[in-house]
């Protein structure tokens, strides 16, 4: 009961083989990506918008954003739907996986080496059996930075 | 909170909103007695009400103010102290309200001032007829809020039955007025009400509001329902999908007729979202009054275009900065009374709104007659705040000064009132339109008025959108800016032509740049081959107009505009995105910025300002297409692309000579080559590229070697040249280029060239007015005047130079043409010369034949100098001589 307090949930999905987890309090909801618009001239990480349930959500490519090689294996992606000030976005993501309970005393912070691109939106790494998670600040996901500057 | 208050505080809201309006309205026409009736049977209701839910308050309040309104409706004068009074009140009942939603209870306080005061107003106006109801002020002091809570409380009715009397008591006050007795902590407050209450018209008037064709529904639930709709189609277009792979499905019928209502369904979703402007203005009326006796004027408010619709999100927004402009206006714009006698205008000043749908935009203007902006202050304060120095301000004109009260910051009222002038000025109005995306202007005349206009794009609102392809995605151009389609085909009248890599359309005797949109948005393949097929979209951004080449070009739809996500939003070619019938997103374009990318810096405002004032300045400022070529040198030359009639590549062996000239047939004439110098070489094979110049029937082709490039570039000759042929040069895309004169070599071709007409040039030392009906020689001409330092505004008619004229601007020296349509350039003179303000600018003829005649007349009216038109030396001299003379005068 104790260790309540200190538990955190997250919801893990899969980038290029590598696990990471995002605070269940932050995610909307999961959703399949359907009829993805491009936006030209947007930035790199900007994968396009698209319409869920008549709101335009600005999907953003995570593999892109991570600065993960390689391209999303043939088949489906999923998308986890988050919202930051009143605008909704979508992660777009290799698959969801298990929504998983951890003890916020076992998080640890980010090795330093730590490719610059994912230590930027890294709040944390849980070591699980078997594998690492990359805890992702959702806020700092939605930073693009450049765009902003140059908004 | 307690639905039954929620629903007592929105519905009372509203009902104080139309007592403002009615009561303004009632000051002006004391005797319509509807008016009253209508003021009366909202306030009655509202004590009703109040009384009912135990809301004493509210109700001593509203109670006091009827029983004064009741004493009009007697026949008592109503006057201004006593609206006033009737008004503060109903601010007053307004404050509780908000504090009652808030806290769910009546906030503690006393009004007794109000109330003694309506009171005793009551005992002015009245013969002791009624008595005055008994001091409500006690009651207030003794109840808490919770003791008045508690009545409701304990459930001794339920609320369906609550609500059942809570709706019939908006029906029938006198029911509404038995009901409140057993439940009132105060009952004897009842009784004045009922007396009233009873009057037979109210009764009557209350029946038919009741039943009225409108109900309450709050936002969440149409958002909610907007969602839904947008479902369904989702749904549909893929149940569509499915049924066309089955041929011949028994779906086929019913799903066509759930297409159908679907779309009608979401056609009628999206309207609730709409409402009138009318909603934003509604406050108005009453403001403009309080303004009007607080600061001692007469102020007539109109309104025009209240049904206007528009989202009700832009509606929110503009509500502030519109209430914030009009109070503006009455403070600052309108004068006093006594001035505006002295200044020779009526004594009630007028504000002015109005609202109308202009294509895909709202246009709100809000003007007054008051004694427009204060040109100098502003200017002053400008360099005070270091937005300007003082050297660039004396160059800025007035319309460009005035812009300075948007800046952040500003504000010109050295006196603090009441009303505005507290530092939150027009910056904060521009910050709010900027917000939604829209523009805003401003105009005025000194003495006269000021008027702001915004424009409200697409934003939120719903736009008619022309539907179109590029590169595989689609894409929204809204219909305003959309001219016309124009399909090129190769072989066509309407082909794209190139000249480089910059693509023109030839359309109607006019070179139209043309911008390739995948190119633009850098959808562009690989390996992008140039295709001479496609659809021209021609849109206009202010005076700019220009092609957008498509792959494809759908239909029009009806789109409601939704704001680019924030991080998309530094895209300045894209205004917005939207979802489109089938359920895709898909993005908006803004033409400005397309008009932007592709070299241009027009902006529509730049353009607005350009139109509304004849501005030297800006004209010489303005950007200038300019062709860049080479021929004979490696250098760089280049000639205003307005000059140009066509670009043609011939075949060289094509090229005859004949008489010692190079000749080429060009639609069935000759057509006289010309080289620039010796240096140039007419190719002998090949291709010879070619610049055609053509007047009338009369064409002639300027030899070059070859086209390099069309650029938009401030046309600033910085060297003069002292070579025939060559204006001077000028930097252009950083390089050192020579402006050819075109008027140079025209003459080579046709001895007569110049001899058809004659024409007018007007340079000033500092400001030059040209005249000549030749788009042609009016565009030659700019350049050389320019190079020779002058500021030139050419016009195409003396009609037109003589209102400018008469107008007030004053020129250095004018330049005319004289054979022209309608008026000469001696009648021109002459017409001059008859107006006594205008005797001593000084006039130059250009002709090129200088008869002795034509001498003598040109003195008789007046003509100050005649040159031969391609004397340039004797041009220049004349007009630097004539600009001397003129400023001595």
């Amino acid at each position: 009961m104790t260790n309540d307090e200190h538990l955190s949930e997250y919801i893990t999905a899969m980038v290029g083989g590598q696990m990471f987890g995002l605070p269940i309090l932050s995610v909307q909801d999961v959703f399949v990506p359907d009829r993805l618009t491009r936006v030209p001239l947007s930035q790199p990480e900007i994968a396009g918008v698209l319409n869920l349930r008549g709101r335009i959500v600005t999907v953003i490519d995570m593999r892109s954003r991570l600065g993960l090689e390689g391209k999303a294996p043939d088949g489906q992606v999923m998308a986890i739907g988050v919202e930051s000030r009143g605008e909704s976005y979508g992660l777009l993501i290799d698959s969801v996986g298990e929504v998983l309970k951890l003890d916020d005393r076992a998080r640890e912070t980010s090795p330093i080496n730590l490719d610059p691109r994912l230590a930027r939106v890294c709040a944390g790494i849980h070591r699980l059996e078997g594998q690492l998670l990359v805890v992702l600040d959702v806020d700092r996901i939605l930073d693009l930075g450049p765009a902003s500057m140059a908004a | 909170m307690d639905d039954l208050l929620q629903e007592f505080v929105t519905e009372t809201n509203e009902s104080l909103d139309v007592v403002d309006v009615e009561l303004v309205r009632f000051e002006q026409e004391p005797n319509n007695k509807k008016i009253l009736d209508n003021i009366f049977r909202l306030v009655h209701t509202i004590k009703g009400t109040c009384g009912f839910l135990s809301l004493p308050r509210l109700e001593a309040l509203a109670h006091a103010a009827e029983t004064l309104m009741g004493k009009f409706r007697d026949g008592a004068p109503a006057t201004g102290e006593a609206v006033t009074l009737i008004l503060a009140t109903i601010d007053r009942i307004k404050e509780i309200l908000d504090a009652l939603e808030s806290k769910q209870h009546e906030p503690e306080g006393s009004d007794s001032d109000l109330i003694s005061e309506l009171e005793r107003i009551v005992k002015q106006i009245a013969q002791p007829l009624s008595a005055p109801p008994p001091a409500q002020s006690q009651t207030i002091g003794t109840l808490t809020p919770q003791v008045l809570e508690r009545p409701l409380r304990p459930g001794e009715v339920s609320l369906d039955e609550l609500e059942r009397a809570f709706r019939e008591t908006e029906v029938d006050p006198s029911v509404a007025a038995v009901l409140t007795k057993p439940s009132k902590p105060a009952p004897r407050e009842s009784a004045p009400a009922r007396e009233t209450g009873n009057n037979a018209p109210p009764k009557d008037e209350e029946a038919k509001s009741g039943s009225s064709q409108s109900i309450r529904v709050t936002v969440d639930t149409l958002e909610q329902l907007m969602t839904m709709v947008s479902e369904l189609v989702l749904t549909r277009n893929q149940l569509l999908e499915i049924v066309r792979r089955h041929e011949d499905s028994e779906f086929k019928g019913p799903l066509q007729r759930l297409s159908n209502v679907t779309a009608e369904l979401q056609e009628g979703v999206m309207k609730t979202r709409m409402q009138p402007i009318g909603n934003a203005w509604q406050k108005l009326p009453r403001i403009v009054r309080d303004l009007a006796n607080e600061l001692g004027k007469e102020i007539d408010l109109e309104m025009h275009g209240a049904e206007t619709e528009l989202d009700r999100q832009v509606l929110d927004l503009i509500k502030d900065p519109l209430t914030h402009m009009v109070r503006n206006s009455a403070d600052h714009g309108l004068e006093s009374p006594a001035d505006r006698r002295a200044a020779g205008k009526p004594a009630r000043g007028r504000i002015r709104l109005s609202a109308y749908h202009e294509g895909g935009q709202i246009v709100i203007e809000i003007s007054d007659d008051g004694r427009g902006l204060n040109t100098s202050r502003i200017k002053s304060k400008a360099i005070a705040q270091g937005l300007v120095s003082a050297d660039e301000a004396e160059k800025l004109s007035e319309a460009q000064i005035h812009k300075f009260i948007f800046a952040p910051g500003f504000s010109t009222a050295t006196q603090i009132t009441n009303v505005s002038g507290r530092g939150v000025g027009m910056d904060v109005v521009r910050n709010n339109i900027d917000q939604i995306g829209g523009t805003i202007d401003v105009k005025s005349v000194a003495g006269m008025g000021a008027s702001f206009t915004i424009k409200i794009p697409l934003t939120l609102a719903i736009v008619s959108a022309l539907i179109v392809e590029a590169a595989g995605d689609r894409f929204a151009i809204p219909q305003l800016s959309v001219k016309e389609l124009v399909r090129a085909r190769g072989n066509s009248e309407n082909r794209i032509e190139r000249i480089k890599n910059t693509a023109v359309l030839r359309l109607r005797d006019k070179l139209l740049p043309l911008a390739r949109l995948t190119k633009v948005l850098g959808l562009e393949p690989a390996d992008a081959g140039e295709k001479d097929d496609g659809f021209i979209v021609v849109v206009q951004v202010g005076t700019q107009t220009f092609g957008i080449v498509v792959d494809g070009v759908f239909h029009t739809e009806e789109i409601v505009v939704k704001p680019m996500s924030s991080k998309l939003r530094n895209i300045s070619v894209f205004s917005g995105n939207t979802i489109l019938g089938d359920g895709s997103v898909i993005m908006i374009i803004d033409p400005n910025g397309i008009a932007q990318s592709i070299g241009s810096t027009v902006s529509t405002q730049v353009a607005a300002a350009n139109e509304a004032e004849t501005d030297t300045k800006r004209e010489t400022d303005r950007m200038t297409s300019l062709l860049v070529f080479r021929a004979g040198s490696a250098q760089a030359k280049a000639v205003p692309l307005g000059l140009i009639t066509r670009l043609e590549e011939i075949d060289a062996r094509k090229i005859e000579l004949s008489n010692g000239r190079h000749m080429v047939q060009y639609r069935n004439h000759l057509m006289p080559l010309i080289r620039m110098s010796d240096d140039v070489r007419v190719k002998g094979e090949g291709a010879q590229p070619l610049l055609v110049f053509s007047d009338g029937a009369r064409s002639i082709a300027l030899v070059v070697d070859e086209i390099v490039d069309i650029v938009e570039e401030r046309l600033d000759i910085q060297v003069a040249s002292e070579n025939s042929g060559i204006i001077g040069s000028a930097v252009i895309r950083g390089q050192a280029t020579e402006i050819i004169d075109v008027g140079h070599f025209l003459p080579a071709a046709f001895e007569d060239w110049f001899r058809q007409k004659d024409r007018s040039d007007a340079a000033k030392a500092k400001s030059v007015l040209l005249i000549d009906d030749s788009p042609f020689f009016r565009d030659m001409l700019t350049p050389v005047l320019q190079a020779a330092g002058y500021e030139v505004t050419s016009l195409g008619a003396a009609k037109d130079a003589l209102a400018v004229l008469k107008a007030g601007r004053r020129f250095d020296v004018v330049i005319t043409d004289i054979d022209m349509p309608e008026m000469d350039g001696f009648q021109f003179a002459e017409a001059v010369r008859s107006e006594s303000s205008l005797k001593l600018v000084p006039i130059i003829a250009l002709s090129s034949i200088v008869s002795p005649e034509a001498l003598e007349r040109g003195q008789q009216v007046g003509f100050h100098d005649y040159v031969a038109k391609f004397d340039r030396q004797g041009l220049i001299a004349a007009l630097k001589e004539q600009a001397d003379v003129g400023q001595a005068a």
